[in-house]
């Protein structure tokens, strides 16, 4: 039974089309994952379907009859919810706040209608509780939240609206493999209860653990909707990017690893305590571990945005760093895990952003040499195969995706020394992930140390020469990923949690 | 592209500009649609745009500097008084002009590292310095300044007047700095998102606190052109300045948000409240209308500007 179709559906962006011709049917119930390589325009159909953006023509029927959304409530009011790819909470409110936004609880009092914080904090703790994600503070505010616990406030936040078709843009880029667990428990549950669900994720093995059909998009084009157990991985991969891909990873190279040359020596802050770790040149270390476990505390510690006690050794001598300055100095960069907050400047454009960190390589007595700019932000655009459809793009308007190799261009022209890598390829589609995994290698065989932060768990196990695995800001082991397993970091990861 | 966006913000306010003249120079053909009273609306306009330069800056940051007023008053007390002092028009402007940018260097310092609210804080430092301006004069407007004195609000350099001069060259270097330079993009930066210049390695503090040295050097210049315009230094003469400095900052299409604005825009938006009163005087409405009107276009500019931005951005 179908439960929504979209006809014909176009949509451009000052004259650039981003979506040609549409037709999507989703059944009554079913959990229709849709891929698509970065820019392939997921978010923006899921946009139209929400009310958020009005097509350009085409039609969109619910339940065999056709609506027209002008505004998000219109789609809210008529039982679609979506949960964005990018945040679309109130940073300066706390989780209840947010949770109820525009549908606060109030009780009377003399004729006027008194905001009831007290049913709203325990009602927003219900449906954490309902949700098991109930160690998320209902009175923190949510700029104080990791993201991980962002995303996880706004999914509770989509689900309390109790809709019949649920929109999730990408909601598991954030997450760990546990979280990422316990949200798709609730999602068999809710489709138990009736609830359509759509669902986009650049991890196709959720895909195939979840889905029950796919769609795969490409340039704004539908290629096809499968059920999910008539295809293969590497049929979806090769739909996506319109030619086939052997392996997820590249070979490893045939590297040297050098000296110790970077030493973290008892640093201690109140994310994390007594961390002791040292990397070598060429060396790639993973740093493991579940929300909410310090390591990207420790990552940003060590690139001087959080205070912290302890010391830290650089090419033999102990070095001060209180703030960025001092890191990038050392050669020291950080890809940050929060692109929004930290790695974008949202309403300048993508060569501003690139050149950021880098004015003083292109600038001659403080004048910015346009032409040594822009061959930079060229180079690294065709490198990483960015979609912009200029240079002078503003960033915010960049698919999510695209987003995130504008913050690791960045660093691509500088010749760092260590490299502090938060979830690179967090929401980065396959092919991308490649590239992005090349760039990793080609650095360590320089010599680049590099601190891997990620809750890809095949990433880390790929990837790493040396794994630490951390819980509750402490080191709680290390691992050789030649013979371990995705198991083996898990223990370690919830040793001393659940005590 | 920035198309869409940049564009309304851009261009609108020049067809803005364009409008209102046209409107003028329909009801007033013969005395405002003429090339002398041109002349006469870019030296009035002269004062607030060196104002509003300076405000951009601090603005682009994402901060307000409500002293630009206060500065150019005190500025021009100082420069008074000392050469009536001294008799040395040079060491008198030297002393304008270092106090400006002492006063603007205090806004900074306080806003940077004392982390007060760039609003309270020149609000604080408005008032004081206004305080000392009185203090400085007893209240009592300093005369006799010599002729010398007269030529850099008064004076021609080639048939042009000296305080458009200064205000092209104001224009310029703002432009070259804000477009051209590193530390130009590190203002845009610092106003976009604080913490991710922060990330990029970009000084915060030194970015601030030099916005509100550049909005204090200014405003000084605006002082000195404003007392040797006048003839005389009032104590009170820079009351007011600040907010029509804002407003032509606002009407150039700078986001108070910081992180967007263009020169060019500050420049024409300072034209736009000149030719305003200009036009206004001219077909005789009375100054209590005048400052009505102002107010209310002002108001219709910014709404259209970011009712146009909303339209233009589906
Ligand atoms: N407001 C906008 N203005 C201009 N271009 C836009 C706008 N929104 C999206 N685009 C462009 O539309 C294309 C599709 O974007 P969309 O966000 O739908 O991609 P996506 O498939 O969700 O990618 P990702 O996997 O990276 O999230 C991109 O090339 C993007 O740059
Ligand atoms: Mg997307």
């Amino acid at each position: 039974m179908e439960i929504l179709r979209v006809e014909n559906i176009k949509k451009s962006f000052s004259g650039v089309s981003v979506l040609k011709n549409i037709n999507l049917s989703i059944k009554s119930g079913e959990l229709h994952a849709i891929v698509g390589e970065n820019g392939a325009g997921k978010s923006t159909l899921m946009k139209i379907i929400a009310g958020e953006l009005e097509p350009d023509s085409g039609k969109i029927y619910l339940n065999g009859k056709e609506v027209q959304f002008h505004s998000p409530l219109d789609a809210i009011n008529s039982g679609i919810a979506l949960i964005h790819q990018e945040f679309s909470l109130v940073p300066q409110l706390t989780v209840y706040e947010n949770i109820f936004l525009g549908r606060e609880i109030s009780k009377s009092f003399l004729g006027i209608d008194f905001i009831d914080r007290k049913a709203m904090k325990k009602e927003a703790q219900n449906v954490l509780k309902t949700f098991g994600i109930e160690n998320i503070p209902v009175n923190s505010k949510i700029k104080d939240l990791s993201v991980a616990n962002k995303q996880l406030t706004e999914i509770a936040k989509a689900l309390s609206t109790n809709s019949k078709i649920l929109i999730m843009d990408e909601p598991t880029a954030a997450l760990t493999l546990r979280e990422t667990e316990k949200l798709f428990s609730i999602l068999t549950n809710l489709k138990s209860n009736g609830v359509t669900i759509i669902f986009i994720s650049h991890r196709l093995e959720e895909i195939f653990q979840i889905a029950d059909s796919v769609t795969i998009l490409r340039n704004g084009e539908l290629i096809a909707t499968k059920q999910i157990n008539e295809v293969s991985m590497e049929e979806i991969v090769s739909m996506m990017i319109g030619k086939s891909m052997s392996n997820r990873f590249p070979p490893k190279p045939s590297k040297k690893i050098g000296d110790k040359f970077f030493e973290v020596r008892n640093i201690s802050s109140d994310a994390f305590k007594g961390i002791n770790f040292s990397l070598r040149r060429g060396e790639i270390l993973g740093i493991a571990g579940l929300v909410g476990c310090g390591n990207t505390q420790v990552g940003e510690s060590i690139y001087g945005l959080r205070k912290f006690d302890g010391e830290i050794y650089f090419e033999g001598k102990k070095i001060n760093i209180s703030k960025p300055t001092d890191a990038i100095e050392n050669g020291i960069f950080l890809v940050p895990e929060d692109r929004h907050d930290l790695g974008l400047v949202l309403q300048l454009s993508v060569k501003e952003n690139h050149s950021l960190p880098n004015l003083d390589l292109f600038s001659k007595l403080g004048f910015v040499s346009t032409s040594t700019e822009k061959k930079s932000v060229k180079d690294t655009i065709a490198y990483l195969n960015t979609k912009v459809s200029s240079i002078n793009q503003i960033v915010e308007n960049l698919s999510g995706g695209n987003q995130q190799k504008v913050v690791l261009g960045k660093w691509l022209v500088r010749s760092p020394k260590v490299l502090i890598l938060d979830e690179p390829t967090r929401g980065i589609d396959v092919g991308a992930k490649f590239e992005i995994y090349k760039f990793i290698y080609e650095q360590s065989s320089k010599g680049v140390g590099i601190i891997l932060i990620s809750s890809e768990l095949a990433e880390v196990l790929n990837l790493s020469d040396r794994i630490l695995v951390m819980s509750e800001g402490r080191i709680t082991g290390e691992l050789d990923p030649q013979n371990a397993t995705q198991e083996d970091i898990l223990r370690l990861a919830v040793k001393g949690k659940e005590s | 592209m920035t198309l869409s966006n940049g564009f309304i913000r851009r261009y609108g306010v020049i067809f803005g500009l364009a409008g209102i003249i046209i409107f003028f120079a329909i009801e007033s053909p013969n005395y405002f649609f003429t090339p002398s009273n041109f002349i006469l609306i870019s030296k009035q306009s002269s004062i607030n745009i060196l104002l509003a330069l300076g405000e951009m800056f601090v603005i682009l940051t994402a901060g307000i500097d409500l002293s630009v007023g206060a500065i150019a008053g005190l500025v021009g007390a100082v420069a008074a008084g000392t050469i009536v002092a001294t008799g040395n028009l040079f060491l008198g402007l030297i002393a304008g002009i270092g106090i400006g940018i002492a006063f603007g260097l205090i806004n900074g310092v306080i806003v940077a590292f004392a982390k007060v609210p760039a609003f309270i804080a020149t609000l604080a430092t408005m008032s004081a310095i206004t305080g000392i301006t009185l203090i400085y004069t007893q209240g009592e407007p300093i005369w006799n300044l010599p002729s010398s004195f007269d030529f850099i609000g008064q004076g021609n350099l080639a048939d042009i007047p000296f305080s458009i001069i200064l205000m092209a060259l104001a224009f310029v270097a703002a432009w070259i700095v804000l477009e051209k330079t590193k530390y130009g993009r590190h203002i845009y930066a610092v106003g976009g998102n604080i913490k991710a210049s922060r990330a990029a390695g970009i000084k915060i503090s030194a970015v601030l606190v030099s916005v509100y040295a550049i909005s204090g050097l200014l405003s000084a210049i605006g002082g000195i052109v404003l007392a040797s315009r006048l003839g005389t230094a009032e104590p009170t003469a820079g009351s007011g300045y600040e907010l029509d400095a804002i407003a032509a900052v606002v009407l150039g299409g700078t986001s108070l948000f910081g992180g967007e604005g263009w020169v060019v825009g500050t420049i024409i938006g300072g034209y736009i409240i000149a030719v305003l009163n200009n036009g206004m005087t001219i077909m005789n409405i009375s100054a209590y209308y005048q400052e009505v009107v102002k107010g209310l276009v002002i108001l219709l500019a910014v709404m259209l500007t970011s009712f146009g931005k909303k339209y233009w951005n589906e």
